[in-house]
């Protein structure tokens, strides 16, 4: 199925959203991503109109935290997972997901990165793109049951009857592949 | 400062998809707050996930997208509707090289390490527990004094130990601030805190631990460890 994709880099837009509140930009990120963050509510929650209503919450989200996207530190594909899936728990788990604070003072800064890496950001999304694509399908699978249905790695053992050390060591091939692809110490 | 020992792929997964239980996530966040490489670890997950919604391919839906545009539209521009929040203004992290807890653990505490009412567990050791609203875990400080081992114990189920201060010797392994251990049911171990400062560690448990020595099991109902 192809999905409309947005004119502009999907990063760039939620800057401009976040620098003056533009509704064109706003409305190129909602036609690409609407669709895509309805699926994703589907997934777990089964139920069209909930996932319509999930999917509208993380669009105002998107909207009301757009200034806090720093495209130096991440993809906005990634950002926007973030939110959708802080709103699909918070839909039916009551108890708290503890985060860390960037602005704590016992925080420790990464000095690695720079404003250089924003350049990279968009290109990094596509290479690990392909690298995910790429992945064989028993580790493809894997990742889909984790990200989507939101199942530890122990209950994916379970569930498809694998030892749990066969679940482990797929998880860490398949992450080091990804990070290889992007160059990190894989 | 590097952080020799991260949290494991497997268990950071879990964190990126939102499965952790409450307790386990606070050791992870502030292991996370400590190391930048674990981090970008994680937003190379995040990135993945990222991926698979990009991916994913949607049921046609029941309703026409061009409503579901207007809706939103009309939400955001109605006149009670909160804007695009202003960024945070930020401090400089790390700037405070003083401050020992990390948040989001600081703020389960109720403060920094100073302000602590810590328990005596005996032989110089002290603990705290924290309370979360996660009763499949539990959660606590620990203060071993320095140059002193933990009784040597096995474990029933999951065991994190993240590094707050000091450090200590798991066998050949040093573990230092931020460093986290993962113990599961096939590791027995004595953790020894190193010579000349005492070691505070975050420790979260799913079950009790099975201690080596008649003593400390003797004591262990007592001391709810
Ligand atoms: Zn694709
Ligand atoms: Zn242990």
């Amino acid at each position: 199925i192809s999905r409309p994709e947005p004119k502009d880099d999907v990063g760039r837009m939620i800057v401009r959203v976040g620098m003056s509140g533009d509704m064109e930009a706003f409305e190129q990120i909602f036609r690409a991503y609407a669709p895509r963050v309805r699926a994703f509510m589907m997934q777990r929650v089964r139920d069209p109109q909930i996932s319509e209503e999930l999917m509208q919450e993380t669009m105002v989200m998107i909207w009301r935290k757009a200034a806090q996207f720093d495209p130096v530190k991440g993809s906005p594909g990634a950002w926007i997972f973030t939110i959708a899936r802080n709103l699909r728990i918070d839909s039916y788990r009551r108890s708290r997901q503890p985060d860390f604070d960037p602005n704590d003072p016992a925080f420790v800064p990464d000095t690695g990165r720079s404003a250089d890496d924003a350049v990279e950001a968009h290109d990094e999304e596509q290479r690990l793109h392909t690298a995910l694509t790429g992945l064989p399908p028993e580790q493809h699978d894997l990742l889909k049951l984790a990200f989507f249905e939101e199942v530890s790695h122990s209950e994916i053992a379970e569930r498809l009857g694998l030892p749990l050390g066969t679940v482990k060591s797929r998880i860490r091939l398949a992450f080091s592949k990804l990070r290889a692809a992007l160059g990190d110490r894989p | 400062m590097s952080i020799q020992h991260q949290v494991s792929d497997e268990l950071l997964l879990d964190y990126a998809t939102g499965v952790l239980s409450e307790g386990w996530r606070i050791a992870i966040a502030t292991h996370l707050a400590l190391s930048p490489q674990s981090r970008r670890r994680l937003a190379v997950m995040e990135m993945a996930g990222g991926a698979l919604v990009h991916d994913l391919a949607s049921e046609p839906s029941l309703l026409d997208e061009d409503r579901s545009w207007m809706t939103l539209r009309k939400r955001l521009e109605s006149p009670g509707a909160q804007g695009v929040t202003p960024p945070p203004s930020r401090p400089i992290p790390g700037s405070v090289l003083s401050v020992v807890l990390p948040d989001p653990l600081r703020s389960y505490v109720g403060g920094d390490v100073d302000s602590l009412k810590w328990r005596p567990l005996g032989r110089g050791a002290y603990h705290l527990p924290i309370a979360v609203g996660d009763p499949s875990t539990m959660v606590r400080l620990l203060r071993i004094p320095a140059g002193k081992p933990v009784p040597e114990h096995g474990h029933r189920g999951r065991e994190l130990t993240l590094v707050l201060s000091g450090s200590f010797h798991d066998g050949d392994a040093l573990f230092a601030r931020g460093d986290l251990e993962e113990a599961d049911e096939t590791l027995q171990h004595q953790p020894v805190a190193t010579e000349g400062e005492d070691c505070i560690c975050l420790a979260v448990t799913d079950a009790p631990l099975k201690f080596r020595s008649w003593l400390v099991r003797a004591v262990q109902p007592i001391l709810g460890i």
